[in-house]
């Protein structure tokens, strides 16, 4: 039944909750830590092991593949409850000290997406579409691979 | 005539959450016309979409002097329920169903550096434009600082500390000035920084930490991305208040104290 999934994607929410404020209690800092990072591991671990155990029924999934594909729009309602007026009066102190975080950490995407992976040689050249595309092609190869052996 | 109108309001306004799946409905339904349209597709309608959330947000301001955006609109209240932490927290942790747990794990080290580079570069460019615009104490550059991570981890940081209220309203701006420009930004970026796989989302959520910004950000570059970004950017926020009040201000006291 739909529900089940539904039911399922809360009992993860609420668990991953329950675990970031625990793991923010423990390192004693005043917010949930990762809370719903977790809720998505154990959303992961959980539907792996119903469906290699043949238990997941569509209907489940339609109940989670539901909430999954609301995404866009509840996103949209998040971007509209956004306090803008606040941001736009901070000034120019307020803006460029947004700005700046988030330009230098745009700059370090491509750098640390790289790590823990074979140095391709072309480490300097990053900013060359060329180079990048030949990159993430070999990449793709890599992962089928691996994907292959461990099966 | 006003007695229909006022009919109307009430139904809208005791169905809030409906009124709000209306809403944003047309809202989407606009802005993929809007991207079909003028712009040939060349910009995405979610990213649109969002782009109009947040006008109408800054709208919703002007007109009602609240700190919710158009949910302080009596009749699209329901907008705040629908875009609040539940129900988002809910959609993202559904777009988790069917992630591969290969990919998180290959991206494991990178995830976790770029979890401590974001912190550490926000909270360093931040307290660089704080002793540039004059505060120069170490609690009021480490408060600035902590907005640039994200407008939870500025508060918290700045009341940790004893900040002014002055720069905590200004650590608040800061990070909400950067969650609306991951949102916005992103699709337009994506393409030069390689954000079209699994293991860079990964990373680029660490380093974005602003939970919303990402999830939007992502949303309109790339919804197979979501739940990769948005998982890293979960641990952020708390990394950033255990660090910030710590580690980064002992830092920024040694030299500037």
């Amino acid at each position: 039944m739909v529900i089940y999934g539904v039911s399922i994607l809360a009992v993860c929410m609420l668990a991953g909750l329950f675990l970031g404020d625990l793991l923010g209690k423990l390192i004693g800092v005043q917010a949930n830590v990762g809370g719903v990072g977790l809720a998505m591991l154990l959303m992961i671990l959980l539907s792996d092991k119903l469906r290699r155990a043949g238990r997941l029924m569509p209907l489940t999934e339609q109940g989670i593949l539901f909430w999954s594909s609301i995404y866009i729009p509840v996103v949209v309602a998040m971007a509209a409850k956004q306090n803008v007026l606040a941001a736009v009066k901070g000034g120019p102190a307020a803006i460029l000290a947004g700005a700046g975080a988030v330009v230098v950490s745009f700059a370090l995407v491509p750098a640390l997406s790289r790590i823990g992976h074979p140095p391709s040689g072309a480490s300097i050249q990053e900013a060359e579409g060329k180079d990048r595309k030949d990159r993430t092609d070999r990449e793709d190869l890599e992962e089928r691979t691996d994907r292959e052996d461990g099966a | 005539m006003t007695g229909i109108l006022d009919a109307m309001a009430a139904v809208l306004i005791r169905n809030g959450l409906v009124t709000a799946f209306a809403f944003v409905g047309l809202t989407v339904w606009i802005s993929y016309l809007v991207s079909g349209k003028l712009t040939g597709g060349r910009i995405h309608g979610s990213a649109i979409a969002i782009l109009l959330g947040l006008v109408l947000a800054y709208v919703g301001g002007i007109t009602t002097g609240g700190s919710q955006g158009l949910a302080d609109i009596e009749i699209l209240a329901g907008v705040g329920l629908l875009g609040g932490a539940m129900i988002r927290d809910f959609a993202i942790i559904a777009t988790a169903f069917g992630v591969s747990m290969d990919e998180i794990r290959r991206a494991g080290r990178g995830a976790v550096l770029s979890l401590f580079a974001g912190v550490f570069v926000s909270f360093a460019v931040g307290a660089a434009i704080a002793f540039a615009f004059g505060y120069t104490d170490p609690v009021s550059m480490t408060t600035l600082g902590a907005g640039a991570a994200t407008y939870i981890v500025g508060p918290v940081t700045g009341t940790a500390l004893g900040a002014t209220s002055e720069v905590m309203a200004l650590s608040v701006a800061a990070g909400l000035v950067k969650s609306m420009l991951v949102m916005t930004g992103t699709p337009f970026v994506a393409r030069f920084i390689g954000l079209d796989n699994p293991r860079s989302a990964l990373v680029y959520g660490g380093l974005m930490g602003t939970t919303s910004g990402v999830a939007g950000g992502l949303a309109a570059t790339d919804p197979k991305l979501v739940p990769y970004g948005a998982m890293t950017a979960t641990f952020y926020t708390g990394l950033g208040c255990l660090l910030g009040p710590s580690v980064i201000f002992v830092i920024i006291r040694a030299f500037f104290g």
